[in-house]
């Protein structure tokens, strides 16, 4: 069994959040609030020295006083806290949503638009690729037709509808699959960390 | 029908079986490599020695189960082709893992910090970040992690943007990569090589189709593949008869609980008790 505090001090806390699948527990709630405490305490520090100090603090220092704008920008933001001053706090809004969407928009056309209707609509591959081409192009308009809601679904409209649905059900088992292999993974790693770090019972990596 | 009204109990039971059991007797189911986790490795495996890889790895202590063995295996790979990882991440608590990592994939194939591999730490900004990365890598890391300026790290003269990196490399379990393929891989046009999560492997499978991607590694079980790929045996190896026995508890489990259900004519809505109706209906909560 291993001395070392540290694995200690994790293999308790694991155990502590694992004894909810018990019940409800002091144990359990003590993990809660201790984990949600540390990792404020931790962002918060973090924060302070990779975002403040290096893009605010140290540029004022050294005499770069265009770091006002965002200080201004950022104290001004606070004023959503009272009423009286809520409405100041929109610029630094309308600043931020300015920005970001000026970065955001065109990129998102660009990349995710404008690259996956070109791929959905390119020459079928040679060969039996050709069925894998045809089986996009078939999700991609039925799909796209279950989510037109301005005519009824009846009719042609309405049997594209329904094979839609059936592309919608397949990706989203497709998802489901994943997401439960993805929660066995993560207590897998812990199962992993309680018997080899802690116990040594299997050999370590 | 009393399976309807087992405790819940007893399935955590069996799936915490079913978890440790292989662990301590491992039988090493095989693992066969998929083409998209192929396709990553063959993309890192094709590139010259002493070629630049931008690598970011995106992810914080809740998913290190599924990306530290693969972010370990891809480090190790780059390592002995003799590729120059450069290394970053976009998430605040993510530079510990990164260190860890760097420290096991190094040590194992002989490398150096700054002659080897730079690790330029954390940089908040996520989007405006990955665009700044293709104006200059040093208005956005003017130091690396241990805070060396990028000036004085001789493996950084000469590489200051995506232009100086023939791929990139990331490793996400959120949509950082959707910015990576819009940013990196459409508008600066270098090849992409993402691994996510098992959760979000298959919203990514387009991209693969689009060209965008040119390989993708899925959860643990891309890492696990990734591993045999590379003759490794790591962590992820090592889970995946476990995540093998806890499908089939479960799978069992989901026709079992279905079967009863249908036996108890509950499906014609005569299941009796519970908060949910349906499936849940007779399930006992503790």
């Amino acid at each position: 069994m291993n001395l070392d505090a540290q694995t200690w001090i994790a293999a308790f806390l694991t155990l502590c959040v694992f004894s909810f699948l018990y019940r409800d527990n002091p144990f359990y709630r003590f993990a809660e609030h201790l984990f949600v405490g540390a990792s404020a305490g931790y962002l918060l520090a973090v924060n302070y020295q990779n975002v403040l100090r290096p893009n605010l603090i140290r540029p004022l220092a050294q005499g770069h006083m265009i770091a006002l704008v965002p200080l201004f920008l950022g104290v001004i933001l606070l004023g959503r806290m009272w009423s009286r001053t809520s409405g100041i706090a929109r610029w630094s809004l309308a600043f931020y949503v300015g920005i970001y969407s000026g970065i955001a928009i065109p990129s998102y056309f660009q990349g995710q638009v404008f690259a996956q209707l070109a791929d959905a609509v390119k020459p079928f591959a040679p060969g039996w690729g050709a069925v894998n081409s045809a089986l996009v192009l078939i999700g991609f308009l039925t799909v796209l037709s279950y989510f037109y809601f301005s005519l009824p679904h009846r009719g042609v409209h309405g049997m594209s509808a329904r094979v839609g649905i059936w592309f919608l059900m397949v990706a989203f088992g497709a998802s489901f699959g994943y997401t439960v292999m993805a929660r066995v993974s993560l207590l897998i790693s812990r199962v992993q960390f309680l018997l080899r770090d802690w116990l040594h019972l299997i050999p370590g990596a | 029908m009393n399976i309807l009204r087992l405790d819940r109990r007893v399935i955590f039971v069996l799936i915490a079986l079913a978890t440790a059991l292989p662990l301590l007797f491992p039988v090493n189911l095989p693992i066969s490599v998929s083409p998209r986790v192929k396709a990553a490795y063959d993309t890192v495996d094709r590139l010259p020695a002493g070629s630049y890889v931008l690598v970011s790895l995106d992810y914080e202590p809740d998913i290190m189960a599924e990306l530290q063995p693969m972010s370990i295996a891809v480090l190790r790979h780059c390592f002995r082709k003799g590729l120059k990882p450069v290394v970053l991440t976009l998430y605040p608590a993510a530079p510990g893992l990164i260190e860890r990592a760097l420290d096991v994939a190094s040590k194992a194939e002989g490398k150096k910090r700054n002659e080897d591999f730079v690790f330029l730490g954390y940089k908040s900004g996520n989007q405006s970040v990955i665009l700044g990365l293709g104006e200059s890598i040093r208005t956005m890391f003017p130091t690396d992690f241990w805070g060396t300026p990028l000036e004085q790290i001789p493996m950084m003269r000469g590489h200051n943007s995506y232009a100086d990196f023939p791929l990139v490399i990331n490793l996400t379990g959120s949509s950082i990569a959707d910015y990576y393929i819009r940013i990196a891989a459409t508008r600066y046009r270098r090849p992409l090589v993402l691994g996510a999560t098992a959760v979000m492997t298959s919203d990514y499978y387009p991209y693969l189709s689009s060209g965008q991607v040119q390989g993708l590694i899925g959860g643990m079980k891309g890492a696990a593949e990734y591993e045999r790929q590379m003759g490794l045996f790591g962590d992820a190896r090592r889970g995946m008869d476990a995540q093998s026995l806890v499908h089939v508890v479960i799978v069992l489990l989901v026709i079992v609980g279905n079967v009863a259900l249908f036996l108890s004519g509950g499906m014609r809505g005569g299941a009796s008790g519970g908060t949910g109706g349906g499936t849940g209906g007779g399930i006992r909560r503790p």
